[in-house]
């Protein structure tokens, strides 16, 4: 259906669609709607680089492609480096990178590819200040593979290789802070961002595109499939992540530092809120649930101090 | 313009270095290893003194990386080039299989080193040959010299097939050793080697493309042949960039199979790099000694040169084959290779294959004598002492 003028001036989120229907993700997939919004934001002349995980699938299959823009697919620890070298041959051969009138160059990756195998990449990547934006999508487990733990998945989470049972046996690590990682190679642009919180995302894409230099953007994005969640949770349970501090919404600019929160003036809700709908936290005790919901606070003192000392 | 050769003494690594500056290269991927190192070093004083315009020249954090950049680089329209060695090509063999699958015209040079453990940096065709599947052609350049004009034609041979390539100096005899290179000036090889103009690229952002993409097994399949074809396609590209060189420049390669006095050869040494250097020389002083020997110095090695291989054999008794290399549990590459491709032809010289110079040790015209009178007696006698054998062993 055309969306009338006088409505689409009136619209916060691009009306144009660059993502085809027809993609195979499952539903609810929170990956495939952050994909989404890049592409309305950015429109064609966009070149992504998408290393091994599930939006390898959602992408399409040969002759088939679900995005309205060119695309390499590559190799899993690859993404920051692939896209070094489109970087590189783009401003060899004379185009201009980054700016609204300019050619963005955008890597794609799942958290596996970002937190653990493509780490180096992406060091190397923020580190020689290419003008490109990566994007991580945080679905906090390989998924493609079948759900198994990433340096992202949370503390007391279920996956099929840390999995549940008589033993108690489950994830014992705390979510790895990837972007304090990033924000450690002093980059001009990095923040977080969620698929319930469109506007907010699609600002930051923006500024991550008007920002010279590399930038980094990390999106919560619920993966029913693997979440073990009712597929119309997603966007709820990415919200109270949000909600409870869990994951919050926060930039890093040029060393200043400011939570973007939508209720600034509220405190967080309990854990529980977010540990809801998900049957990958049913193994977890009371005390587990303690012990994630020390490690959130300790987390969100750390950056409140943060933005109030580098605001 | 006429064609007068600029003559520089150079080590084969800056050879390489001025290669890829006459190649007009956009894009080079950097990582150092030992040997390789002098190359990416001398590109970058290259640029820092202004000598080339219009590169990116990209530090990487790695050869994974170095290669990840490239193909990246390469499916933007870019040439694009990076060189390695050793640990450095085992670490990038992922990213070779990507290059080709992609149909990236991507010349590297590899400096061929020996594999650890135990370490070493010396010379060794192991870390090459182990990466013969991936999709790659490879050439093996004799000498200095050949390292230029094997970067330059490596290039337009690349791009007319659209698959990546390989040229290949060995540690420190061609790397850090000076020898006399003839350069073609700048403008004979723009003309020899135009821009690139690339099968697809990533910024046709109407009509935009999607590389790699999940291939079923209803179409997979013929992505490989399509592949297999482009290396059999090679051959003839291969054939026509060496004729076109030597009508040029004065330097045949038309022949993918360098043949030294085989003509009326009773048997030949066959072997690929700078060993066979030794071997040309030894093949003339053996010649004064009444011996009837010629050298066959296989130049590329993939596409692998069946059908030249097979004139040299109908025509000979026996074929020294020398692997500077091993295929553990098996035999010498080279031979293996060799041997194959003569299974069904009627040509049956006998093969014995002789193991050199493994991890750099020295290989010398004394030991192509041994090799020549071991040869002599196999003949005579009409059969093989052992198939392989471990020429240098301690025993
Ligand atoms: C070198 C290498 N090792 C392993 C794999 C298998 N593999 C493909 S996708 C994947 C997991 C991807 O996880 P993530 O990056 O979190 O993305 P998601 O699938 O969750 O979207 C793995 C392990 C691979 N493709 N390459
Ligand atoms: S498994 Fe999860 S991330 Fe993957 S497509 Fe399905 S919902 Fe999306």
């Amino acid at each position: 259906m055309e969306i009338p003028e006088n409505v689409k001036k009136r619209l916060s989120i691009p009306a144009d669609e660059h993502f085809y229907a027809g993609h195979t993700a499952c539903q609810g997939c929170g990956a495939s709607l952050g994909l989404r919004y890049v592409l309305k934001t950015y429109g064609k002349k966009t070149i992504f680089t998408i290393p091994a995980c599930c939006s390898t699938i959602i992408a399409g299959a040969w002759p088939y492609s679900t995005l309205d823009a060119p695309l390499f697919h590559t190799a899993f620890e690859t993404t920051g480096a692939v896209m070094s070298g489109i970087e590189a041959a783009l401003k060899v051969k004379g185009y201009k990178v980054k700016g609204e009138d300019g050619v963005m160059v955008v890597g794609w990756a799942g958290d596996g590819g970002t937190a653990d195998i493509g780490l180096q990449a992406l060091s190397g990547f923020l580190e020689r200040g290419h003008d490109a934006l990566y994007i991580m999508y945080d679905n906090e487990a390989y998924m493609n593979t079948g759900i198994q733990r990433s340096g992202s998945t949370p503390y007391g989470a279920w996956t099929t290789n840390t999995p549940g049972g008589k033993k108690h046996f489950l994830e014992k690590r705390h979510k790895k802070k990837v972007i304090d990682i990033v924000i450690a190679h002093e980059i001009p642009y990095a923040a977080t961002a969620s698929v319930a919180y469109p506007e907010d995302f699609i600002r930051k894409l923006k500024k991550a595109r008007d920002t010279p230099g590399p930038s980094f953007i990390q999106l919560f994005a619920p993966c029913p499939t693997g979440w073990r969640s009712p597929t119309d949770k997603s966007i709820e349970l990415a919200r109270l992540a949000v909600q409870t501090a869990y994951f919050p919404l926060f930039e890093y600019e040029n060393g200043r530092y400011k939570i973007n929160m939508p209720s600034p003036k509220k405190e967080p809700k309990p854990i529980e809120e977010f540990l809801k709908y998900q049957g990958r936290f049913k193994y977890m005790t009371k005390e587990d649930i303690e012990v994630l919901q020390q490690w959130v606070n300790h987390e969100w003192e750390k950056l409140k101090k943060l933005a109030e000392i580098f605001g | 313009m006429e064609y007068k050769p600029i003559r520089k003494v150079v080590s084969g690594n800056y050879a390489a270095a001025y290669a890829v500056k006459h190649a007009r290269v956009e894009v080079v991927a950097a990582y150092p290893i030992t040997p390789q190192t002098s190359i990416i070093e001398k590109i970058a004083e290259f640029i820092a003194n202004d000598e080339i315009e219009n590169i990116q020249y990209v530090p990487v954090e790695s050869e994974h990386s170095a290669m990840a950049a490239s193909i990246g680089a390469s499916a933007t329209g870019a040439r694009a080039f990076t060189a390695t060695s050793a640990q450095g090509l085992a670490l990038m063999h992922e990213m070779l299989h990507w290059a080709a699958g992609a149909r990236l015209p991507i010349v590297m040079v590899d400096v061929n080193r020996a594999m650890a453990p135990p370490w070493s940096v010396w010379d060794d065709q192991t870390d090459s040959l182990s990466q013969r599947d991936t999709g790659w052609m490879q050439f093996y350049a004799e000498n200095n010299q050949e390292v230029y004009d094997g970067v330059l034609m490596a290039f337009k041979i690349a791009e007319t097939v659209n698959l990546p390539a390989m040229v290949i100096e060995s540690a420190f005899i061609l790397s850090h050793t000076y020898d006399v290179v003839e350069m073609i000036p700048q403008e004979l090889v723009d003309e020899f080697l135009p821009p690139r103009k690339p099968l697809y690229t990533l910024t046709d952002f109407d009509n935009p493309i999607s590389v790699g993409a999940l291939g079923t097994p209803n179409d997979y399949y013929e992505f490989r042949y399509k592949l297999a074809k482009a290396m059999e396609e090679a051959k003839k590209v291969i054939h026509e960039v060496g004729k076109e060189f030597g009508e040029r420049f004065g330097r045949d390669y038309s022949q993918m199979i360098e043949l030294y006095k085989t003509d009326d050869a009773d048997f030949v040494f066959m072997g690929m790099g700078s060993l066979m250097g030794t071997v040309k020389q030894a093949v003339d002083v053996l010649r004064e000694e009444g011996y009837k020997v010629g050298a066959a110095k296989v130049r590329w090695f993939r596409p692998f040169p069946s059908e030249e291989l097979y004139e040299l054999a109908k025509d000979v008794q026996a074929i020294a084959v020398l692997d500077r290399n091993f295929s553990f549990g098996q035999e010498g590459i080279l031979f293996n290779e060799a041997k194959g491709a003569l299974y069904n032809t009627d040509a049956k010289p006998l093969m014995k294959n002789y193991i050199v110079g493994l991890g750099g040790r020295d290989f010398t015209v004394n030991d192509v004598r041994k090799i020549a009178e071991n040869m002599k007696a196999i003949i005579d006698k009409g059969e093989l002492d052992v198939e392989v054998d471990w020429y240098h062993l301690k025993r």
